[in-house]
């Protein structure tokens, strides 16, 4: 092969191997990204049935039950309230009235099965998903003139 | 009065790292030696300065002076001595003047064995150094003075984070920090190049031991990291491709395809603009991994908002020194030109794949790691980009680097023959396959991904073994003395298969545990037994613990195999006095060829808990194969070529600073 060709191969087969490289990467890259939706919009069913995406928002006071490894608790952005369940070993700062991030799927029963439950290692942080949920709630409160706050129908 | 001091050390260090960057940098365009010959005792005074800030922000910590808001901030009084050193790197500040001091460790160093080097070439380096350092000290002294005082002094500390009262982070900061900033090395040898225009084979030698170096701590450094999330984090896992984890990750993959093309411009003084490139991006990476993880913007983009000088600082900062090194490099590369002519088929075009594939994985990370950071930032909504993209991406990535890291060795430069080369390694293909297959039936089970896996990690082996097998070959054909011929391998060959070893000890844990880890969450009181995969696990006793700074309930977990003991463990949870912070401590048995994790949930009704049980097939050979690599980058680093080269160059520069 003349030098001509060779450079011509090389870089030929570089751009072949990014470009297949870069569909594969983008491809892979669509069909993983987890939207966020807060409890309001899970129970205005803006969120996807069947597809992963992340629940935020705060875990209501005295809504956590467990039944062996299993556990079902309440998030709620103070005007919806969404059930979740979730198998296994909740991070170690879990705790009802604080904010939380799960997650998972929600099912054709409207629970929210959890795969995940995102710890984050500060007493004092809020995750930002959560913190968002809330004001969101807040804001909506707000606009309906609602000084209470409103329990969902997830129960 | 000891802050003080270090305060005024960090503005006297401000002053000599500006001169430091400009003279002798101004000097070798002029070609005026003294004021290139300041370059090495400004590096040397610039070094000792940062040294007594350090030790400085040390005795406040060690000393308990609260009055410093970083030390009231991070540590305590009850907290063991060992830590309160570590809380020097606890927080931003902290870690701040921490990569500051490994910067004028690797500047010092630099100083000291520059000697071979042409003085414009040392002047260069040792300027661009003292720039990076000067851009750090304006950070640290308009934005984030470790130094800071607090008025009124509080009684007592608010305690290290207790995630970070562990020893691997004592260690892990420092060793990540020591990679990161040996990038700088390689970067100033860049930059200086396309400053003076002159960028040769030698060159490369000279920048190589450097470039190892760093990569070999940058892989201990995330080591450390990884094995602190598997027994720290208390949930079992070893990567997480969270965002912290990717952003030591990009420097790492960066600068392996850096020391490949470095041995390409070494040996055939090709790839040359490509190599400098590398070098910018590796550092660039670098200083981005730094600012990403320690400036709050991965937990919240709006951590800018609270204090929006840090945010500006830094993305100017980043501008600066990336757009700079770009600009320079767009201007300059063309003149370095493209180097020596090789073969479709070469070790040459083999390497240059494997630079193609690391840039491309790479670029995958950082799409995941910053897109949904863009995003937020844009208040476009919130997303986060899951595990499985990762490994998605990265396994049909990594899958031909692993074939190409057989093949390549046994190629040729310049010019290689596909028939010679499958000729001789038809062997290591019939043994991978075989070893490969034999392992998935020992293990009970024979999946795909195992197996790829598997085949992965035995085929480095095989193309290895069949390397040193020709290697000790002589050339007439008699066998003897080939232990002789294996001593005589050059260092810098056998740290090339020590460092490929350690890729099929990772690949090999890591098939091993993905596919045969069992875990299983169970609700356990005293006296409960659990089996995992033939271990019995006896919840004997549960009882009240007191450490210097917290408080735990501590389990008795009783292992036994066919009836024979196994192991006692004591998993913890733990509450730490000052943050309350509950902490689980997970107890873990170590073993070469599985590991016995149990770890502590959360109590339920009637004194039981939930307590996670997992048997781990050959977890500690990831961070093995991974202590390998580092193990043979050591190695190459030292290599005998690099040492000797050192004592013939030194009459040079005798002679050139005489000419001079």
């Amino acid at each position: 092969m003349k030098p001509r060709q060779k450079r011509l191969a090389i870089i030929g087969g570089i751009v072949i191997a990014v470009g297949v490289a870069a569909t594969l990467v983008l491809n892979a890259f669509q069909s993983n990204l987890v939207f966020f939706y807060s409890p309001s919009q899970v129970a205005s069913k803006e969120a996807p049935v069947g597809r992963t995406f992340r629940l935020g928002g705060m875990v209501e006071t005295g809504s956590v039950k467990r039944d062996g490894v299993t556990v079902n608790f309440l998030v709620t952005d103070t005007v919806k309230t969404i059930p979740v369940r979730y198998q296994g070993i909740l991070p170690d700062l879990f705790k009802e009235g604080k904010g939380v991030v799960a997650q998972g799927q929600v099912g054709t029963d409207g629970v929210f099965v959890a795969r995940e439950v995102l710890a984050k290692h500060d007493e004092n942080y809020m995750p930002p998903e959560a913190a968002a949920a809330l004001k969101q709630g807040e804001a909506m409160n707000k606009k309906i003139g609602k000084s209470v706050v409103v329990k969902g129908t997830g129960q | 009065m000891i802050p003080e001091i270090g305060q005024i050390a960090l503005l006297l260090a401000l002053a000599v790292a500006l001169i430091q960057g400009t003279l002798p940098i101004l000097g070798a365009a002029r070609g005026r030696s003294d004021w290139m010959s300041i370059a090495r005792p400004a590096a040397q005074t610039h070094f000792l300065l940062v040294a007594i800030a350090f030790v400085c922000l040390a005795s406040s910590f060690v000393r308990n002076d609260f009055s410093v808001l970083y030390v009231a901030t991070n540590s305590n009084s009850a907290l063991p001595l060992q830590y309160r050193i570590a809380g020097v790197w606890g927080g931003h500040e902290g870690s701040l003047l921490l990569w500051l001091m490994m910067l004028c460790g690797w500047m010092l160093a630099v100083s000291q064995f520059s000697r071979h080097l042409p003085q414009p070439m040392t002047a260069r380096i040792l300027g661009v150094m003292g720039l990076i350092g000067a851009g750090f000290l304006l950070f640290m002294l308009m934005t984030s003075n470790p130094f800071e005082r607090l008025f009124p002094v509080p009684a007592d500390g608010n305690d290290l984070n207790p995630l970070l009262q562990d020893p691997g982070m004592v260690v892990h900061p420092p060793m990540l920090y020591m990679g990161y900033v040996g990038f700088s090395v390689a970067f100033s040898y860049a930059v200086a190049a396309l400053l003076g225009g002159n960028l040769d084979a030698t060159w490369a030698r000279w920048t190589r031991p450097w470039t190892t170096a760093a990569w070999t701590f940058l892989t201990i450094g995330i080591m450390l990291g990884s094995m602190w999330a598997y027994y720290v984090l208390g949930w079992g896992g070893w990567w997480f491709w969270d965002p912290v984890e990717n952003a030591s990750f990009m420097p790492w993959l960066a600068g392996t395809a850096l020391i490949h093309s470095l041995a390409v411009t070494e040996k055939r003084g090709a790839f040359k603009s490509w190599t400098v490139l590398l070098a910018i991006i590796a550092f660039s990476l670098s200083l981005l991994g730094t600012f990403l993880v320690r400036s709050g913007v991965l937990s919240s983009v709006h951590a800018f908002a609270t204090d929006p000088r840090r945010g500006l600082f830094i993305l100017a900062f980043l501008a600066v020194v990336i757009g700079g090194s770009l600009a320079l490099y767009a201007w300059r590369a063309p003149k370095i030109g493209l180097g020596s002519r090789f073969e479709l088929v070469s070790r040459e075009t083999m390497l240059l794949a494997n630079n193609v594939l690391f840039v491309v994985a790479m670029l995958s990370v950082l799409l995941g790691t910053l897109y949904p950071l863009l995003l937020d930032a844009l208040g476009m909504g919130k997303i986060s980009v899951g595990p499985p993209y990762f490994d998605t991406v990265f396994v049909p990535l990594m899958v031909p680097v692993v074939f190409l890291m057989g093949v390549g060795p046994l190629a040729r430069w310049k010019k290689a023959e596909l028939p010679d080369l499958a000729k001789r390694l038809k062997w290591a293909v019939v043994a991978a396959v075989i070893a490969a297959l034999t392992t998935g039936w020992l293990a009970g089970r024979i999946t795909a991904g195992a197996t790829l896996g598997f085949l992965m990690s035995f085929w480095v082996v095989a193309a290895v073994a069949t390397d040193v097998w020709e290697r000790v070959q002589p050339a007439g054909g008699v066998r003897a003395g080939w232990v002789g011929r294996l001593a005589l391998m050059p260092r810098a060959m056998v740290g090339m298969l020590i460092a490929h070893l350690g890729v099929a000890a990772f690949a090999f844990g890591v098939s091993m545990v993905n596919t045969y880890e069992l875990e299983r969450d169970v609700k356990m009181a005293v006296g409960d037994t659990t089996e995992v995969s033939g271990y019995t696990f006896l919840f004997r006793d549960l009882k009240n613990v007191q450490g210097p700074n917290y408080e735990a309930m501590q389990g008795l977990m009783e292992v036994t195999r066919n009836g024979k003991p196994v192991v006692v463990l004591h998993p913890e949870k733990r509450v730490y006095r000052v943050q309350k912070n509950p902490m689980t401590e997970a107890a873990i048995d170590p073993g070469f060829t599985r590991d016995l994790y149990v770890s502590l949930g959360e109590p339920v009704d009637g004194g039981a808990w939930i307590v996670r049980v997992y048997v781990k097939p050959f977890v500690d050979w990831i961070w093995g194969g991974c202590l390998l690599m580092a193990l043979g980058g050591a190695l190459a680093a030292s290599d005998r070529r690099y040492r000797v080269k050192q004592k013939q160059g030194s009459p040079a520069t005798v002679a050139s600073g005489a000419q001079a």
